[in-house]
Formats: structure tokens, C-alpha cells, sequence
């Protein structure tokens, strides 16, 4: 299954559009699966897969768990979340002026973001279809790498000394 | 005995939260209270209490806002004003966005510590609120090691 998540906060038409028109397009048929925000008027219905606009944090664990292949915006949430359960991702940055979001702070991070065996990036959707299949590819022969469900202890634990030292003024 | 540390751990919903939800080890065996904008993140911390060997934490949420939805921004400030009044916590930490501002701002007020952890969604310049909070936060931090300046914010590690 293909899980499309586009995070809590705003729509993001261009990534939906594009997974539906892949989903269309591709010679082999997958299940998909797509969280979306409430689509204000006009909004872009996709014709090829079911999509729901809330999902409670079990729901929404239950389809990370069962999906194959994670597609999302860039968001830090839904990269996180894919990668402390092994989920192979495709992202793709909502831009600053396109109105996706406030400035381009997802474009940028991942930018920054190190490169992993299991994170695939399109930079826009005239990439995404080459970047999909390219995904689809490799996650038949990849292993999943799994990220430690919490943060690094040097970082933690830095912050922990500081908390225990915190006494009210 | 020593009473224990008492933090407020604030985050919207969305990769803050996820992002906060991280850091938990850092106030493991601490006295905890969480503040966030979605209701059904109180099951997810009960469930990580459960794992962690930890008693069930504080709860609570305000409502979400951003930073055009001006009447929702001040329903926000008073839901974490009337939040703080009660709670009185030691230490006051956020991943962002603005219910951790207001909690830092009105923190600081009550007399809490303060601790701004800026998102690792902001890798070439740090959230507005996380410019803003510098001078009100104790221990002002950046995810990104090029962020880092002398006079603030600090890199101490990543979520990631």
C-alpha cells in the first residue's frame, strides 16, 4: 500500500495531483491510501485512490505501519515518523511562492537533510514520476533502516542536566 | 526528599509535536505536563508513559492557531496564561510554534526557567518565533550545527 500524507495544517494540490496522475499513468496498479487537509472550494480531487481528511494518531500509526512506500510533503513530522518505523518516503518540498506554506523552509531543510538509503527526494512534480518508479525499485531490494525511536542520549541527556537544574526563581 | 523538577512540555500538532515526542528522555523521571492543540495526543502520551515506565503525565491543550488567525492567537495566549496560572511549572520547553512562544513568554513570567528547542524544519534560518524567543529562553537551541552562533542559539544535537 502507498500512503500519501500531506501533514496537519494546509492543502498541498500539487503533490495529490501529481500521485494521482502517476497512479493513472504506472503500468503496475497499487493500493493508495491519502490523508489530506479539508480541500477548501476548488480544491483537486484525485480520481485514483481514497482519501480521508483527519486521521486520529492510531489511525494514522496503523497506516504507517501498513503502507510500503510513504509519500509526503517535506514536512518533519511525516520524514520522522517514516523513518523510526524503516519506511521508504518520497517527498516533495512545498514552496514558499507558491503559496504552500509560509516561506521555503521545507525546500531548504531538505537541502540540509543527509542523505539515507530509504529517503527519496522530488524536487518538484516533474521529477516525481521518475523519482516514484526509481523508489518503487529499489525498496524490492533495499533494507529498511529503522531510526532509534527517540533522539540521541548525548542530546537528551544535555537536556535532562539542564531541566534538573531548573529551580523557579 | 527533594521534590522533583516540574516541566512544561509544549508543542502544536504536527512535526513539532513529533519532534517533542523525541525528546522525552530528557525528562524521564521528572514531573511532566503537556500542552498541545490536538486532544487525541493525550492517548499517545499515555501509551508512551506506559512504555517508558513512567506515571501518567499532565495534559492539556489549547486551541490551534497560526500566525494570521489573530482572534484564535489570542484565544491561545489566555487558554496557556490560564494553563501556566495553574500548573506553576519549574521549567517551561518548546519545539515550537507559537503556543510554545506564549508558553515561554508567560513562563518566564511566572518565574519558570525557559528552554526554546527550534525545529529541525528550519535548516537555513531559524523559525520566526524561534528568532524571536532568543532573549526570553535560558537555554536557546538550533538542531543545526550551522545555526549556531556565540551569542545564541546553541547546537546541542538533533532529534534526527
Amino acid at each position: 500500500m502507498i500512503f500519501l500524507t500531506i501533514g496537519t495544517h494546509e492543502p498541498f494540490d500539487r503533490l495529490v495531483r501529481a500521485l494521482d496522475v502517476w497512479a493513472d499513468q504506472t503500468a503496475r496498479k497499487h493500493e493508495i491510501f491519502a490523508q489530506i487537509v479539508s480541500p477548501a472550494s476548488g480544491a483537486y480531487r484525485p480520481k485514483n485512490f481514497e482519501t480521508v481528511t483527519h486521521l486520529t494518531p492510531a489511525d494514522y500509526e496503523a497506516r504507517i505501519l501498513q503502507a510500503d512506500l510513504i509519500v509526503s510533503h517535506a514536512g518533519m513530522g511525516s520524514i520522522l515518523t517514516a523513518f523510526t518505523h524503516g519506511k521508504p518516503i518520497v517527498i516533495m518540498p512545498r514552496r514558499g511562492h507558491l503559496r504552500e506554506t509560509r516561506n521555503d523552509h521545507q525546500y531548504t531543510t531538505v537541502k540540509n537533510l543527509a542523505k539515507r538509503p530509504m529517503l527519496f527526494v522530488a524536487e518538484d512534480e516533474t521529477e516525481f514520476f521518475t523519482v516514484m518508479d526509481h523508489a518503487l525499485e529499489n525498496i524490492a531490494s533495499g533494507t529498511p533502516q529503522r531510526l532509534s525511536a527517540v533522539a540521541d542520549t548525548d542530546f537528551t541527556d544535555a537536556l535532562h542536566r539542564f531541566l534538573l537544574s531548573s529551580t523557579k526563581c | 526528599m527533594k521534590r522533583k523538577q516540574h516541566v512544561m512540555a509544549v508543542a502544536s500538532a504536527g512535526g513539532h509535536w513529533v519532534q517533542l515526542m523525541r525528546l522525552r528522555p530528557a525528562w524521564k523521571g521528572l514531573r511532566v505536563t503537556y500542552v498541545t492543540t490536538d486532544p487525541d495526543f493525550y492517548q499517545t502520551v499515555c501509551q508512551y508513559a506506559e512504555n517508558d515506565g513512567e506515571p501518567l503525565p499532565g495534559f492539556h491543550t489549547v486551541v490551534e492557531a497560526n500566525r494570521w488567525q489573530k482572534w484564535r492567537l489570542v484565544k491561545q495566549l489566555f487558554g496557556i496564561i490560564f494553563i501556566m496560572a495553574r500548573k506553576r511549572p519549574d521549567v517551561v520547553l518548546s519545539t515550537g510554534a507559537a503556543p510554545g512562544y506564549f508558553a515561554l513568554r508567560v513562563g518566564r513570567l511566572f518565574g519558570a526557567k525557559t528552554v526554546w528547542i527550534d525545529s529541525m524544519a528550519n535548516a537555513e534560518e531559524l523559525s520566526m518565533s524561534g528568532q524571536r524567543i532568543g532573549k526570553h529562553a535560558d537555554l536557546w537551541l538550533t538542531q543545526w550545527e550551522h545555526l549556531a552562533k556565540p551569542e545564541g542559539p546553541k547546537y546541542l544535537g538533533s532529534v534526527l
